[in-house]
């Protein structure tokens, strides 16, 4: 397979996964921001949180301006100008697709030129008038669309591997910052620890990450940050964890090493992060410092994406 | 002037019939190789067309989504009109165009090598010496360059027009990157699917080995420093190429690898392209883009899309390019008047294809022709394409005419000239119903350890009432190309020497 295939495969993925995360963090600071008469009323917190989990909180303190509702959410889903406004990973993705047209199945360009096209119709005006849910949860059907249809229409190939391999980097980074920004915002405020503002805080960080029955489910318990960030970085069934994420990038970059027959730095990084991650308790980490450990996970993950495009996107 | 109609006699050919020829038996009034097709037509349904042009409409609008995907505006030019009558071309007919284009290639391949090594045609005085080393088409880096097979052009597009029964006449030769195979391919499977009851009634001469041929003849072009299999690509110059459908669906159905210019990488004279599994040797590429955007370290510098290197390694013989380099040379409309001597000089064969007569008008006889009989003649720039510096005297003002007369006396060795042809017509289905429209034909040559032709090729058609013009620009559109198939041969489907 040609490194340029599996480089548009990858970043198709990635954008389109990264459309998928920016609806889910907007999703959640909109819930967050009707809600604020628990305490945070005529503050924008939450969207310089978003702002921040996104890694757009630079590029939009540039355009100026304070961080509004209206101001972060056009900002991270239209602005063509920024690279990682829905609107821009939608329109990427959908070039990467369409470089690779006879690469992928029909259907699944289909359902990514069809997302792109529909993508094109709306704007902030339409969506303020037609309600912001009803636009986040359509960006974030149409990104599971895409992956349902490449799953259930794709050969097992090193095409469809290099996408999974986009969709699980992205989906790391995206659940490794929102843990570290909602963790970092919120913790601090030891007030509220047990009161509603906190109840609804986390209860929105798991919707976030679609994570809120689940956590009901295995610990049954009241939301505990400590069994928030266990569930969100060590549990291997929840399928948006590091943990889980990584068992599948280290299980498909070891595939590409058995049948390529070379050595790649990649997958003894990506063996060393899983290793972390099934070891590690949750404690440890607490003492260590959270943030540390995602701050390094982050780093780590970074560099994971660089050694991957250079064993197999940039030979020499 | 009537034109030559492919399907019915006209008068001129029925007063023929009455001398015997064969034509005459069967239906009346339709010539041998349409009658099976006209039995089928005259005994369908009177609505039948009608129903199946929709039908091919939504197929071809289908495909058409493959088209357009490429073109982020304006996607509905590169749908390309697709008329639902075929073309048909008796087993004779073929037999005898073929051996003809075979022999035009052999020579082409040959005057090629000649002027890139010996020079003997420059040497016996057949061709004018500057009419080749001065041409902007000559590529002085192949000079005494080495490569596979001496073959050159190893895919041609010779096109055709037709004027009589046995009159076919080469318009021009397309030696550098001929495309439009993929339309030859797609419209038989629309055939195919629409009228599969046809199929059943008339044997038609199978088209779809193309890409297993190409491939064949890509690998019979291994370069001579290639020992193993030898790994054939597919070099595009990208995704807004005009015919980027095209490369892709050759190399889809080759099972080979599309590359651009950035997949691959020269390191000591070898080309290699990068793969997830590291660099992999190429040794032979099918290239879809010009001599000029090839490699930016020899040709122009500016171009993106090219290989840095890649000339270096085809000195070496470490690759093959598919075209070779430099035979623009070779269709230049300057050279054309020349290829039927090219057959007499190289294969000591007269030509069994012909040129449409040419005035050169560097030839004082020829200019001085061209000039008294302007109105009626079509007057062509040598290094022009696309009709830009172009004449055609019986649809020019007489202002227009002189204009151009000025700029012929001012520099005549720029231009050649040529009587208007009356191209053949063919039934062609318009909104009035059948109607007869001018074709074309471009059959595809292939030249690898042996020479191919597969049966068919792509056949133009000027949907406009009248129009010669059969550019899709222009409202042109394409037909199916049959080749009938003989009842007790099948030596047309191999496509082999004669």
């Amino acid at each position: 397979m040609l490194s340029r295939a599996a480089d548009n495969l990858y970043w198709l993925n990635r954008y389109v996964e990264r459309a998928e995360a920016m609806a889910r963090i907007l999703g959640v600071a909109h819930r967050m921001s009707m809600q604020s008469t628990h305490g945070s009323v005529g503050r924008n917190d939450e969207w310089e949180a978003a702002l921040i989990i996104a890694g757009c909180d630079k590029s939009f303190a540039l355009h100026g301006g304070p961080a509004t509702r209206r101001a972060v959410i056009d900002f991270l889903a239209f602005a063509p100008d920024n690279p990682s406004s829905i609107h821009a990973c939608l329109k990427a993705g959908r070039e990467n697709a369409r470089a690779m047209r006879a690469q992928i199945t029909s259907e699944a360009w289909e359902s990514i030129n069809a997302a792109w096209l529909e993508m094109r119709t709306f704007s902030m005006a339409k969506v303020e008038a037609d309600g912001f849910s009803t636009f986040f949860d359509w960006v974030r059907e149409r990104s599971q669309l895409f992956r349902g249809v490449a799953e259930g229409t794709m050969q097992r190939d090193d095409a469809y591997r290099f996408m999974r391999l986009g969709t699980l980097l992205e989906r790391a980074d995206s659940t490794a910052r929102i843990l570290d920004v909602k963790y970092h915002v919120l913790l601090p405020s030891a007030s509220d620890i047990g009161g509603a503002v906190d109840y609804y805080q986390w209860g929105a960080l798991l919707r976030s990450v679609s994570a809120f029955r689940i956590y009901r489910q295995i610990y049954r318990d009241s939301i505990r940050p400590l069994k928030v960030a266990e569930l969100l970085v060590l549990r291997e069934d929840f399928p948006r964890s590091l943990h889980a994420c990584f068992a599948e990038i280290v299980q498909i970059l070891q595939y590409l090493r058995e049948s390529y027959r070379r050595d790649y730095p990649s997958v003894r990084l990506a063996e060393s992060m899983l290793l972390k991650l099934r070891y590690d308790q949750i404690d440890m980490i607490f003492t260590g410092g959270l943030h540390e450990y995602l701050t390094n996970i982050i780093d780590s993950n970074i560099e994971l994406g660089a050694a991957i495009a250079r064993d197999f996107m940039q030979p020499n | 002037m009537t034109a030559f109609d492919e399907m019915d006699l006209g008068p001129a050919s029925q007063s023929q019939s009455q001398t015997g020829q064969s034509q005459s038996q069967g239906s009346a009034g339709v010539r041998a190789p349409y009658r099976d097709y006209k039995r089928w037509l005259d005994a369908a349904p009177g609505d039948m067309l009608a129903r199946r042009r929709q039908e091919a409409d939504l197929l071809f609008r289908r495909l058409g989504i493959t088209f357009a995907v490429y073109g982020e505006g304006g996607d509905t030019e590169r749908l390309i009109p697709f008329d639902i009558v075929p073309r048909i071309i008796a087993a004779k007919e073929w037999k005898r165009l073929r051996r003809g284009l075979k022999q035009r290639v052999k020579a082409l391949n040959a005057f090629l090598d000649d002027i890139y090594h010996k020079r003997e045609i420059l040497r016996a005085g057949t061709i004018p010496e500057d009419l080749i080393l001065k041409n902007a088409a000559y590529v002085n880096h192949m000079r005494d360059v080495t490569i596979a097979r001496q073959t050159y052009t190893h895919i041609a597009g010779i096109d055709l027009v037709r004027t009589a029964e046995n009159e076919f006449y080469v318009l021009e030769d397309n030696c550098r990157t001929p495309s439009g195979v993929s339309y030859m391919l797609e419209n038989r499977e629309a055939m195919m699917r629409l009228f599969p009851d046809l199929f059943a009634q008339v044997r038609v001469a199978p088209v779809g080995h193309y890409p297993d041929a190409l491939l064949q003849t890509l690998r019979d072009s291994a370069p001579p420093n290639c020992e193993d299999e030898p790994t054939v690509a597919l070099l595009t110059p990208g995704v807004y190429n005009s015919a980027y459908f095209e490369h892709v669906f050759l190399a889809e159905q080759m099972g080979i690898e599309l590359v651009e210019g950035g997949d691959l990488v020269v390191k000591d004279d070898v080309v290699y392209m990068r793969t997830v599994g590291g660099l992999k040797r190429v040794d032979v590429l099918y290239r879809r883009l010009d001599d000029d955007f090839l490699d930016p370290k020899v040709f122009r510098k500016d171009s993106m899309i090219g290989v840095p290197g890649i000339f270096g390694a085809y000195k070496a013989g470490n690759i093959t390019l598919s075209n070779a380099v430099g035979t623009g040379v070779a269709d230049d409309k300057s050279i054309y008047p020349y290829v039927p001597d090219m057959v007499r000089f190289y294969l000591g064969e007269e030509p069994i294809l012909a040129n449409v007569p040419t005035y050169v008008l560097r030839r004082p006889d020829d200019l001085k022709y061209t000039l008294e009989h302007l109105p009626e003649l079509v007057v062509k720039e040598v290094h022009g394409s696309g009709g830009y510096g172009m004449l055609v005297g019986p649809k020019s003002t007489a202002a227009e005419i002189e204009a151009f007369r000025a700029k012929i006396i001012a520099k005549p060795e720029a231009y050649i000239a040529q009587p208007t042809l009356a191209l053949s017509t063919c039934p062609t289905f318009v909104e009035s119903g059948i109607a007869p429209r001018h074709v074309d034909l471009r059959p595809f040559v292939l030249s690898g350890e042996t020479m191919r032709v597969v049966p068919g090729g792509l056949t133009r058609v000027a949907l406009r009432e009248g129009s010669l013009v059969v550019n899709s620009s222009q409202g042109g559109g394409t037909k199916d190309t049959w080749v009938l198939e003989e009842d007790d041969s099948d030596d047309i489907k191999a496509g082999e020497d004669d």
